[in-house]
């Protein structure tokens, strides 16, 4: 089986490192429309839905909903140990900032190229926010 | 992010670990947004909800030993002793984590409004003040209304931003990204607050994040509509800031609210999109259990309209009926007389609560009835149906 690694710089909005298996969301994501027992997607019509978060390293464009419930809803998945492992976004936001701040979830923008045409879904990601880097493998 | 030599100490932790988390989540905002550097803000509106993610943050700076150093005001979370004597059955954990969480903003040295519009009497900013402001109605309103700045903040920023006295420069906070996105002209009559309402909804779900500028607005809003449109406009959508030039303080032309810039996209409002908007909004009809008021928070003028159309009815037997507002609010109504006319009438006047809290869980299998559509939103009920609050004041009576 033929491997592959790619190393993109990105720029660090909450340091740390997480890695793990990539899920790719082109929609914005709302993490209180997930269960925070297990981590899955519950939000009807959204391309993850049924799908689970954690463990991941999610790729999506940026956050959504009330801050309240955003933060509350990641706070929950982190307190059950379902959070994702580290976060890749487009565009990033106040809420989405002070969510990853508050369940110390690596989170990183600006990778030098379009991170969803870098990742795939299944791909294996390294986040180093310290380093500001992402290393995509994939097999 | 550039820091002083003084922010540099708050960041290494010499003037106190809560001081120090508050700093850490200031500069991870600024880096995201690439901040230069930070300013003073003169005060805060948490908006605190009694929730897991609230008191984790609030007990993290409040355990760490740090106090507000401007005045910082919190949203509702509920009256636990009240709601525990009347039902009896909020489950003991929630009402646990309300506790601590009002407990904690105590000792941060939070001004304890527990209102949701506290810019109107609690924590009023002034024109062209930088301020850190949560809470869906808030922080257009202090932007749009009152013409001081704020980001769109989450209840820990702006409490972060509430104990260093200072926030990241960014977004709203400069001028050139306060200018407006989309033009909105207005072809029909916003006749009441109920229709402002309908506005907020439908214009923040057509644009999602933006400044929307509004022409064809013929006359002052009043307060409460102002706040209602904030409220709908910032849930359905992210609005932070919005313009009815020659209404609003900001600009005082079209041309100006754009700063000389074209408008991204054009929306018109008729009278067929605000019915539209009201129908999507309900899921019922037929015999209620209860009416919620006050989401927002009722200002006294609404408290007065309450109690004038109650005034000598009779509650339906079947429906509960209840007016949110503020504990100044409660206290102005109950001195001009207003609660009492609305209590002789069966209904009750709650202060520090919010609609969206545990203590309702009584209601949440019942139908109930709303003038505030952001009470439907949150699926505490079962089912509720939005209407004028004449209308709401009408079915209380009926009970249907």
């Amino acid at each position: 089986m033929k491997s592959s690694e790619t190393v993109l710089k990105c720029h660090k909005i909450i340091g740390g490192r997480g890695e793990g298996e990539a899920l790719v969301s082109h929609e914005s994501i709302c993490f209180y429309l997930t269960d925070p027992k297990t981590g899955v997607v519950r939000e009807k019509g959204h391309e993850l839905a049924g799908k689970n978060l954690a463990g991941k390293v999610l790729v999506f464009p940026s956050g959504k909903a009330s801050s309240v419930v955003q933060i509350d809803g990641l706070f929950k998945l982190a307190s059950h140990n379902v959070a994702p492992k580290a976060m890749i976004v487009k565009d990033v936001e106040t809420v989405l900032v002070v969510s990853a701040f508050m369940v110390k979830v690596p989170l990183v923008d600006r990778l030098e190229r379009d991170p969803f045409e870098a990742i795939q879904t299944g791909d294996f990601v390294k986040v180093d926010a310290e380093k500001g880097t992402v290393t995509i493998k994939r097999q | 992010m550039h820091l002083t030599k003084d922010e540099e100490r708050i960041l290494k932790g010499e003037y106190g670990e809560g001081t120090q988390k508050a700093m850490e989540l200031l500069v991870a905002i600024g880096d995201a947004y690439d901040a230069e550097k930070m300013i003073p803000v003169s005060r805060a509106h948490a908006a605190s909800s009694g929730q897991e993610g609230d008191l984790y943050f609030v007990e993290l700076l409040a355990n760490g030993g740090a106090r507000c150093k401007v005045p910082t005001s919190t949203n509702p979370v509920y009256d636990i002793e009240y709601f525990h004597n009347l039902f009896d059955f909020i489950p003991k954990d929630e009402a646990e984590v309300a506790r601590r969480v009002m407990e904690a903003y105590k000792r941060v040295g939070a001004t304890l409004s527990w209102s949701c519009v506290p810019y109107l009497a609690e924590n009023i900013p002034l024109y062209g003040e930088t301020v850190a402001f949560s809470e869906s109605s808030a922080t257009p309103y202090v932007n749009s209304v009152i013409g001081a700045r704020t980001n769109r903040e989450a209840a820990q920023s702006a409490l972060a931003a509430g104990v260093v006295g200072k926030t990241p420069k960014y977004g709203l906070l400069v001028k050139e990204n306060r200018k407006g996105t989309h033009l909105v002209k207005v072809q029909t009559a916003l006749k009441d607050e109920f229709d402002y309402t309908l506005l907020g909804y439908y214009v923040g779900k057509q644009i999602g994040y933006g400044t929307p500028v509004f022409t064809g607005v013929t006359r002052q809003p009043s307060t409460e509509e102002l706040i209602n449109f904030c409220a709908m406009s910032n849930v359905s959508g992210a609005i932070s800031m919005f313009y009815i030039p020659g209404f609003t303080v900001e600009a005082q032309t079209v041309k100006e609210a754009f700063q000389g810039d074209a408008p991204q996209d054009k929306i018109t409002v008729t009278s067929r999109e605000l019915k539209r908007a009201c129908e999507e909004l309900q899921t019922t009809s037929g015999k209620i259990d209860f009416v919620m008021l006050g989401c927002p928070h009722y200002t006294l003028k609404q408290v007065k309209e309450v109690a004038r159309l109650l005034e000598g009815k009779k509650i339906h037997d079947g429906v509960s009926f209840w007016v949110c507002t503020s504990a100044t609010t409660k206290m102005l109504a109950e001195r001009t007389g207003y609660v009492d006319i609305i209590e002789r009438a069966g209904g009750h006047v709650v202060v520090d609560t919010c609609i969206d809290e545990p203590c309702w869980i009584a209601y949440k299998n019942k139908v109930g009835m709303t003038d505030s559509p952001k009470c439907a939103y949150y699926r505490r009920f079962k089912d509720v149906i939005v209407s004028r609050l004449q209308d709401c004041i009408e079915a209380a009576i009926k009970g249907k």
